[in-house]
């Protein structure tokens, strides 16, 4: 490829006192691109994602990031107002548990207006116009847009907290176990959602699952981690298809093959 | 006591309480509110934390605001106490009385005559000048407690201006209500810097802090927290570009002295839920009936009160 990334993240560690999150993290993520981080319980999945979205802050490493032509942004040195700026436009972050995510206290339509209020929009009738086009993306119907989100279902909850994050036109969107709490039907609905938004929009992202089957779905690429750090990366059916790494060989012979 | 610019050298400090130090508080403590007031001028709308003393009140009877009013009172001052807009409230009263025990300040009820106001809830409808202090008791000095409760955060999202989640509020206002229907404490953008609670003031004076000759101070007692508008400060009420802040309108004018755009309170007249509404600014309202009785012969305002 001689494009280049628009993310480039290279020895990204870690450690919460002598336990290791993640070690010596490298990745590199293309405009448009969906990358999966698989592995076991505890190999340092959220850990990465936390850093790479602003909320952990690592030990070492570098995060850049380049939304606009050849201007990359070392993420880790930028000053804390622009960095939070970053984190509410450019980026998205989607929470395992929408809980964490949304603002239960306010309703459905604040939740997926704050971004845009967050960057100075002072219309209302225009900040609820946007709303209840991005509640209509994501397939909730338009008339619940004054509901609070504890009155929606684990599925409906997901996808507005997608909505609250797509609201702002991020380039690159960071999803810890997306589909995590939810049954299987509800999970189909989603991912169908997410390829498509991913296609439609250009937009890059970077899920965590520990679902090969999700991976396989959703990403072009893949990562393995165990033990905080990556064992394996490629894309994503041949490493499924033909394993180089011990490990990623018993995930890979784990999953039925869809 | 040494220090020449503590102004206790006055004759007037024969008239105070020998018990105590003058205006109360001990020197020491008002130079540290002091400190903390002068940070706050030079920050308008920045809370300034302060290390709030016992006063020999309960909290919501306005400690912060007497601290801050013992901090800057001299022996030259005439002070005026306001409570909803009224001077003769027990809250309103004894706070004169205290000061003018401790400090030996004349006390006045008219606005125009005061050099140092003290107030909870209103500010006065005579307009304000140049030299003149008005000191407000605040009880929630943080905008954004209700919608954050984390003082980290808040504390983060004033350093960094991020004050999307107030616009949150207002967007919840007017989806539930059609419109913005907080009435009272309603966020104010200081200098298109710090947003601010101007303390439980109703939203109609709101326009009266924006670029006020006055000196605005504001003192949170148990949340021990200072902050100041300084005379000509910008101060803008928050809202949408296509739902502006608006003032309250009073469909009828004061029934006593016949003002209109001013701030109106309803008053039970009798037990048959007889009512009219009259001026919350007692001075400002006795000021006018004594101006019309002047030209039409006396009237009393008092007696004014039983009329059907
Ligand atoms: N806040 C924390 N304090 C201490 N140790 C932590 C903390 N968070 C994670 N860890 C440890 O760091 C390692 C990586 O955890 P992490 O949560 O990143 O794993 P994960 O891959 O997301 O796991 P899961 O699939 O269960 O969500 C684990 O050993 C975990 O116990
Ligand atoms: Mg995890
Ligand atoms: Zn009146």
């Amino acid at each position: 490829m001689t494009e280049q990334p628009i993310l480039r993240v290279r020895g990204v560690s870690k450690s919460y006192g002598r336990r290791i999150g993640c070690a010596d993290v490298d990745l590199d993520v293309y405009a448009g691109e969906v990358v999966a981080v698989v592995g076991e319980s505890g190999s340092g999945k959220t850990t990465l994602l936390n850093c790479l979205g602003g909320n952990l802050e690592p030990d070492a490493g570098s995060i850049a990031y380049r939304f606009t032509g050849d201007d990359w942004q070392e993420f880790l040195t930028l000053s804390e107002s622009r960095r939070r700026l970053l984190m509410r436009t450019e980026l998205g972050f989607v929470r395992q548990n929408p809980r964490d995510g949304l603002r239960l206290r306010v309703t459905a339509g604040a939740n997926v207006g704050e971004r845009l209020m967050a960057v100075g929009a002072r219309h209302y009738g225009r900040i609820r116009e946007a709303a209840v086009e991005w509640l209509e993306r994501v397939e909730i119907d338009a008339g619940r847009i004054d509901d609070f989100p504890l009155a929606f279902s684990g599925g409906m909850q997901q996808r507005l907290q997608i909505a609250r994050n797509l609201v702002s036109g991020p380039k690159l969107v960071y999803m810890d176990e997306p589909t995590g709490g939810l049954d299987v039907s509800v999970q189909a609905r989603l991912l169908d959602l997410l390829r498509r938004l991913a296609d439609d929009l250009g937009l890059a992202a970077v899920i965590v699952t520990h679902d090969l089957g999700v991976a396989r779905l959703l990403a072009e690429r893949m990562m393995v981690m165990r033990g905080g750090r990556v064992v394996e990366s490629g894309l994503t059916d041949q490493l499924l298809d033909d394993p180089q790494h011990p490990y990623t060989q018993l995930l890979a012979a784990s999953v039925l093959t869809p | 006591m040494t220090n020449p610019a503590e102004r206790v050298t006055n004759p007037a400090e024969r008239v105070t309480n020998p018990g105590y130090n003058y205006a109360y508080l001990d020197e020491q403590t008002k130079r540290m509110v002091r400190r903390a007031l002068l940070k706050a001028v030079a920050v308008p709308g920045y809370q300034v934390p302060f290390a709030s003393r016992e006063m020999p009140l309960p909290y919501g009877w306005g400690t912060g605001g007497i601290q801050v009013t013992a901090s800057v009172i001299g022996p030259d001052d005439t002070l005026k106490v306001i409570d909803q807009g009224a001077d003769d409230t027990t809250n309103a009263v004894s706070i004169r009385q205290f000061f003018a025990r401790v400090a030996g300040v004349r006390t006045t009820e008219r606005t125009a005559e005061a050099t140092l106001i003290q107030t909870r809830h209103r500010v006065p409808e005579t307009p304000l000048r140049e030299g003149q202090i008005l000191v407000y008791q605040v009880p929630l000095p943080e905008p954004l407690r209700k919608l954050e409760p984390r003082e980290t955060e808040t504390r983060r999202m004033h350093a960094l201006s991020e004050y999307g989640l107030m616009s949150v509020k207002l967007y919840e206002d007017v989806t539930r209500h059609g419109r913005i229907a907080t009435s009272y404490d309603y966020p104010v953008m200081v200098e298109e810097r710090y947003v601010m609670a101007p303390s439980p003031t109703p939203k109609f004076d709101n326009p009266k802090m924006h670029r006020s000759p006055a000196l605005q101070l504001f003192g949170a007692g148990r949340e021990k927290r200072i902050y100041a508008v300084p005379p000509y400060t910008r101060v803008r009420s928050l809202d949408f570009d296509d739902y502006p802040f608006e003032v309250q309108e009073f469909d009828t004018p004061c029934a006593l002295c016949g003002s209109s755009g001013v701030y109106l309170d309803e008053i039970i007249t009798d037990d048959q839920g007889g009512k009219m509404f009259v001026c919350s600014d007692t001075d400002f309202c006795a000021q006018r009936v004594a101006a019309a009785g002047d030209s039409q012969g006396a009237r009393d305002p008092q007696g004014a009160g039983g009329l059907q």
